[in-house]
């Protein structure tokens, strides 16, 4: 007889070709050499500073454009949700309507913005300011990171506080709590989800991006996702490649477990 | 007995549609004030008024004789229960007590037995390491009363409190309320538009219809005396005639004069006529004022709801005896609950009902 | 006072999301070959060269068709597995869900790499077949996690009482779950197509030489200054965009697909 859970076999093969394979490949590939004997030197390879720094480098940046996000999101998201819920709509059409026009060329507008004879610093001259040259600096790709990934820590929170209930908040000024405690004790821990969720969704793409770097540091600046395209793409060896990109992954999860701790350590944490 | 809160010329509209016109309103010290009415009628605007929620366009609040119009919420010596109890999730039940007299910054011993305290007294001891969410919809209620009180409000205010709970637990509750407001000794200002709820708890009852007070006294005197139409028809079942006045005690309903009590509407005055179903008196035929044939026969338990068609006008009884459809009855009122109102004079007072 | 600082900052956190999108705009109608912060007059002619480029039409033809090949299968596949996961247990569910979960999770570099160190392994040529693949692979969470919850919602009522009435299971589901499900089927579609018409970081990794989706292309010109025909059509793609998004908007009150998930890198 035929089985409805069969249904799903087609899926089932894309998720084993497309996901499980694959990530047992680059464990494969990381564990072995060039000619397919056992080796850790791969994995080792992170210890070279060639290597290590990019991958510092990136985790200091990520969590650079993680916070600066974080800090510009949850106001945002306070101010937003008092503008009330009818106007919910037009805000997240408004964040997500930059995503149509190709996010490179978003980013070299950047670098077209921030040349030493760019708009910002014609304007800057003309007011009579110093030239902003941060264009080609680690600077430049912070900010390249915040304008790119802004947007994924803005949606998820202001997702979750305009679905806070207004009646709590109401209730904590009913009981005596002054503008900023209601903020502290009620908006805060319970936007949680929605910064935990936003926390990820710029935090991992910010700690793995090469484009950016590339873009806006010009060629000088290498992060880790530097490193492993050059490994992939530029003549550089697979196996070192799958090595460190195994190794950047296990400082992700060690990110996201400790970002974890603290969220429940916070909701202890409440008054 | 002083007013602790005067509502003074409060008028309120939002998007152009104007909510309370112009409201009056005193509260005496330690009342159990019921609002009641239907949705829309302003009852909750009234409360948000008072507890801080809301600022009114025009008019003044006084708490004690004085003006706390501008006064945030949390500056107010008010606190309120809200409708859907609206417990903070991520707090324990001891935290969600424990908010308010932490603000204010009181020691861990007092506030442990406040705790207690007010756990007791809503009798839910020893729950106050429980999760908000693992409770019971009558049990986060009682939650949010004891957070509201143990602050010592001298005025607590209610939304609809017990409107989310099944008819049992909201008899409960009634009760329960009513412990509580004589154990404390406070004000309480109750919304509702269950009028059963109004009558049961409250020492005033304050009927609101279209932004305007309709009616307010005590439960009796708004049940027995109703002083125009919509009351009549909010608070309970009524028979609701045209009739005229046609001199003191005497008025002429259906073409048929009944002997009433009421004086100074004039001579041959048409006036509206209230009977409360449960006051008509059905009869053998010919032996009542008025003759009339049964239309519609239903068991409601406590007694027989019937429909009495009579002079022109379906009346509406109640009885424990059972009368078939279509026997013939005859229909009896004593002096005593015949109740005349005047008429509307305007469309505002016209008598809307809506169905709650 | 409080009130203008709280729309100053909102403003200027929006000015900020538009500013780049802005300043490629106005390049568009600059006269110079190549982008860059000088102004050299106003112009038309890129939007004529857009179709007289021959990369960038290729590039945006084969955009497109991945984008729409690609969510249309994944959607395919996506709906009908959806209907199979709702006769999982409970335990079956929870893993594959979890499968879902990675590709949305995993830094995007790593499933690039991943998928590109598969097709090495087998001995298969990165082309237009391998950037497919990939593009379906990264598409289908997004129309299993839009399906799954309608179709849960949806309960199983409906399908039963079509079958009471006399409909087969296949008539059924066509004439009864389907429609009810179509928001949720719409919505993945949509938020696939944009993913995959986004995507650079996965079709940089899997294409073959030569061939190059308007991402590729962009970032292969990034380093000498990017072509003006390319800034045009890209002005193009967001005006069309923006006029369809706010017809919608207006017309119903809401946005498309709502693309919340996961940026490009």
């Amino acid at each position: 007889m035929f089985k409805r859970k069969s249904l799903s076999l087609p899926y089932i093969l894309f998720i084993l070709c497309g996901t499980v394979i694959p990530l047992l490949a680059i464990l494969y590939y990381a564990m072995v050499d060039k000619s397919g004997h056992f080796t850790l030197a791969n994995l080792a390879a992170i210890g070279d500073p060639l290597h290590l720094k990019p991958l510092l480098f990136s985790l200091l940046l990520a969590f650079i454009c993680t916070a600066i996000c974080l800090l510009l999101a949850f106001p945002l998201g306070l101010m937003l949700r008092r503008s009330g819920a009818g106007k919910k709509g037009f805000v997240i059409f408004l964040l997500i309507l930059p995503m149509w026009m190709n996010f490179l060329l978003r980013t070299i507008a950047w670098k077209i913005l921030l040349q030493k004879t760019g708009v910002i610093n014609a304007i800057l001259n003309a007011v009579g300011l110093k030239s902003l040259e941060i264009i080609n600096t680690p600077y430049a790709v912070v900010l390249g990171m915040v304008y790119d990934f802004l947007p994924f820590m803005i949606l998820p929170i202001y997702n979750v506080m305009i679905k806070i209930d207004n009646s709590l908040v109401e209730a904590a000024y009913d009981l005596g709590a002054s503008p900023f405690r209601v903020m502290k004790d009620v908006l805060l821990p319970l936007s949680m989800p929605g910064i935990i969720s936003g926390v990820t969704m710029t935090f991992v793409p910010s700690m793995t991006s090469f484009a950016i770097s590339e873009i806006l540091g010009g060629g000088n600046i290498s992060l880790i996702g530097n490193i492993i395209e050059g490994e992939f793409l530029r003549g550089g060896s697979r196996n070192v490649g799958s090595g460190i990109s195994m190794v950047m992954m296990v400082f992700i999860l060690i990110s996201m477990a400790l970002l974890n701790k603290v969220d429940k350590n916070g909701e202890g944490a409440v008054v | 007995m002083g007013n602790i809160l005067e509502l003074v010329n409060i008028s309120k509209s939002f998007d152009g549609e104007l909510i309370l016109d112009e409201l009056n309103l005193d509260v005496k010290e330690n009342t159990f004030m019921t609002l009641l009415g239907p949705s829309g009628c302003g009852k909750t605007t009234t409360l948000r008024i008072i507890g801080g929620f809301t600022t009114p366009d025009e008019g003044r609040v006084l708490f004690e004789g004085r003006d706390i119009t501008n006064l945030p919420p949390n500056k107010r010596q008010l606190n309120t229960v809200f409708q859907k109890y609206a417990l903070f999730p991520h707090m324990s039940v001891g935290e969600n007590i424990a908010y308010g007299l932490k603000i204010s910054g009181k020691s861990k011993t007092y506030i442990d037995d406040k705790i207690k305290y007010a756990l007791k007294l809503v009798n839910m001891d020893g729950y106050a390491n429980r999760d908000v969410s693992q409770l019971s919809g009558g049990q986060q209620q009682r939650i949010a009363i004891a957070r509201a009180i143990v602050n010592e409000p001298k005025v607590l205010l209610l939304d609809e409190p017990l409107g989310a709970l099944d008819l049992k637990l909201r008899q409960d509750m009634q009760y329960e309320l009513i412990r509580l407001k004589n154990e404390l000794g406070i004000t309480f200002i109750y919304v509702t538009h269950d009028q059963e709820e109004a009558l049961t708890m409250s020492d005033t009852v304050v009927v609101m219809n279209q932004g305007y007070i309709q009616q307010m006294g005590t439960p009796e005197s708004i049940y027995n005396e109703p002083e125009n139409a919509f009351v009549a028809t909010f608070i309970g079942d009524s028979n609701i005639l045209s009739g005229l006045m046609l001199q003191d005690k005497l008025v002429r309903i259906c073409g048929v004069n009944f002997i009433c009590v009421d004086t100074g509407f004039g001579v041959n005055k048409p006036v509206d006529v209230v009977i409360r179903p449960e006051d008509v008196i059905l009869d053998e035929p010919g032996m009542g004022q008025l003759d009339g044939v049964v239309t519609h026969l239903i068991f409601k338990g406590v007694h027989y709801e019937m429909e009495v068609m009579a002079g022109d006008f379906e009346w509406l009884v109640q009885s424990t005896e059972m009368h078939a459809v279509g026997e013939a009855v005859s229909l009896r009122v004593v002096p005593d609950n015949i109740q005349i109102m005047n008429k509307p004079e305007s469309e505002d007072e016209e008598a809307v009902v809506i169905d709650v | 006072m409080k009130k203008f600082g709280k729309y100053l900052y909102i403003g200027l956190i929006f000015f900020f999301l538009y500013l780049p999108i802005l300043t490629l705009i106005v390049m568009s109608f600059n006269d110079n070959e190549r982008t860059s912060g000088v102004w050299y007059g106003f112009t038309l002619k890129w939007f004529g060269e857009i179709f007289q480029s021959q990369d960038v039409m290729e590039a945006l033809i084969n955009t497109l068709v991945i984008a729409v090949a690609s969510a249309a299968i994944a959607t395919l596949v996506g709906v009908v597995a959806c209907v199979g996961i709702m006769a999982y247990t409970r335990r079956q569910r929870t893993l594959i869900l979890q499968l879902t979960n990675i590709p949305l999770l995993n830094a995007e570099i790593v499933t690039a790499i991943s998928l590109m160190l598969t097709f090495g392994m087998f001995g298969i040529s990165l082309g237009m077949g391998t950037i497919l693949f990939s593009h379906i692979c990264f598409c289908l969470p997004y129309v299993i996690l839009n399906v799954l919850p309608k179709l849960r919602q949806a309960g199983s009522s409906t399908y039963e009482a079509a079958r009471d009435l006399g409909a087969g299971p296949v008539k059924a589901f066509f004439s009864v779950v389907l429609p009810d499900i179509m928001p949720g089927v719409a919505t993945g579609f949509l938020m696939s197509f944009t993913m995959s018409v986004d995507d650079f970081v996965i079709t940089h990794f899997t294409r073959g030489a030569g061939i190059n989706t308007l991402s590729t292309l962009i970032y292969s010109q990034q380093k000498r200054g990017i072509r003006a025909n390319m800034c045009a059509l890209s002005t193009v793609i967001f005006l069309v965009v923006l006029i369809v998004l706010l017809v919608r908007f207006f017309l119903t009150g809401r946005t498309t697909a709502d693309k919340t998930v996961k940026g490009g890198t």
